[in-house]
């Protein structure tokens, strides 16, 4: 594997950390200046999933609770809301890094011990899995840690340390996958 | 005084557009950052790359500074912010479930929107499991609700549950993250990839 023992992501230059984190607490704390409120992204995908199941299966939604209770507590339609223009956004914001940055490439990003195969199939499962914990986190790294913990507040905190911590504590058992 | 939408300083509309750049720009530091990289994120866990805990907590301190300081000069009324409710055992398990995705996926949420945008087919499949993670909540909220409504905390701030001032803890938050900067700098040198070690 000499040929590929540089990893993709030490053949480019990114920002200094700190300074990426000083620029990303000024976006966080504009957002609560302007909207009184902070960064999200999986609230996103769940108007979008709303939408989606309000235009395939109309019958569907009309007849569980979930959805309709959502539609009360949102009368200007799922994907009128902040969370959804934002996350627009960031893929934009990130389109635009990339290409600033010779970072555009059509690829996917492994460990050289593994296949492509591989990374995917876990990439799919651990999507799920943090998809479905962003619910019950009503927020996931963004909305729930990272916003929670700028307002101090338990909820966030308590997140935070869940997520982190679990993931160091499967470390060990995923190593395959990145080390 | 902000904040602005709410004291009716701009338009729902304006308020949408001005989230829209917002993403852009938080899309942008996102990407530049490397957060772009499953492989870069999840050094965080092996210790060869520690820009997650570097970006994540400097990011907090200063958004939690710079609210404090609106708040003394008048600029921003903390009051009418939304402070994140605490559902205990929601919130931990559903961090659990986060942690595990996080290891396994190498993606977050909002990570995997930047990796899909610059042409990551990893990421764009993380994205794909979100949305089915998402469907699996909607549709199984009824199994669900008891442990999403459940254990409700109110929206308890960690200083007020301290007994102590939001400045005196944040005081101490910062000298905690120099703390781990410290760990951080020092981990990424003991910890190199093997494949770049030699």
């Amino acid at each position: 594997m000499s040929e590929s023992s540089v990893p993709e992501f030490r053949k480019t230059r990114y920002f200094n950390p700190y300074v990426g984190g000083v620029a990303l607490g000024i976006v966080l704390l504009l957002a609560f200046y302007i909207s009184g409120r902070g960064l999200g992204a999986s609230g996103a995908i769940k108007s979008t999933i709303v939408a989606g199941i309000d235009k395939i299966a109309p019958k569907h939604a009309e007849s569980t609770a979930f959805y309709t209770e959502y539609a009360e507590s949102h009368p200007n339609g799922p994907m009128k809301n902040w969370l959804v223009f934002e996350m627009l956004g960031v893929l934009i914001g990130g389109f635009i890094s990339g290409a600033i940055h010779g970072r555009l490439k059509l690829q996917v990003e492994h460990s050289p011990k593994i296949t492509s195969k591989k990374r995917i199939l876990f990439a799919l499962l651990g999507g799920i899995l943090f998809g479905l914990g962003s619910q019950l986190g009503r927020g996931c790294t963004s909305g729930s840690a990272l916003t929670g913990m700028a307002v101090l507040s338990v909820g966030g905190f308590v997140s935070m340390m869940f997520i982190f911590g679990t993931a160091y504590a499967l470390a060990y058992f995923a190593r395959k996958l990145w080390i | 005084m902000g904040p602005l939408i709410i004291y009716e300083n701009i338009s729902p509309d304006t308020n949408f557009f001005l989230a829209f750049l917002i993403g852009i720009a938080f899309g942008f530091i996102l990407e530049a950052s490397g957060f772009s990289s499953s492989r870069k994120l999840a050094g965080q866990f092996y210790g060869y790359d520690t820009t997650v805990l570097k970006v994540f907590f400097t990011a907090a301190i200063t958004a939690g500074i710079g609210l404090l300081l609106f708040g003394l000069f008048g600029w921003l009324d903390l009051d009418l912010i939304y402070i994140n409710p605490f559902y205990k055992w929601s919130t931990i398990i559903g961090g659990i479930l986060m942690g595990a995705g996080f290891i396994l996926g190498g993606f977050c949420p909002g990570t995997s929107f930047t990796g899909a945008a610059i042409g990551k087919i990893d990421a764009m499949v993380f994205v794909g499991g979100l949305f089915i993670g998402v469907l699996l909540f909607t549709e199984g909220y009824p199994l669900l609700e008891k442990l999403y409504m459940g254990s409700y905390k109110g929206t308890p701030k960690v200083s007020s549950a301290m007994g102590i001032s939001d400045g005196l803890f944040l005081f101490g938050l910062v000298i905690v993250a120099f703390g781990m900067f410290w760990v951080a700098e020092w981990a990424e040198k003991r910890f190199p990839l093997k494949e770049e070690s030699k």
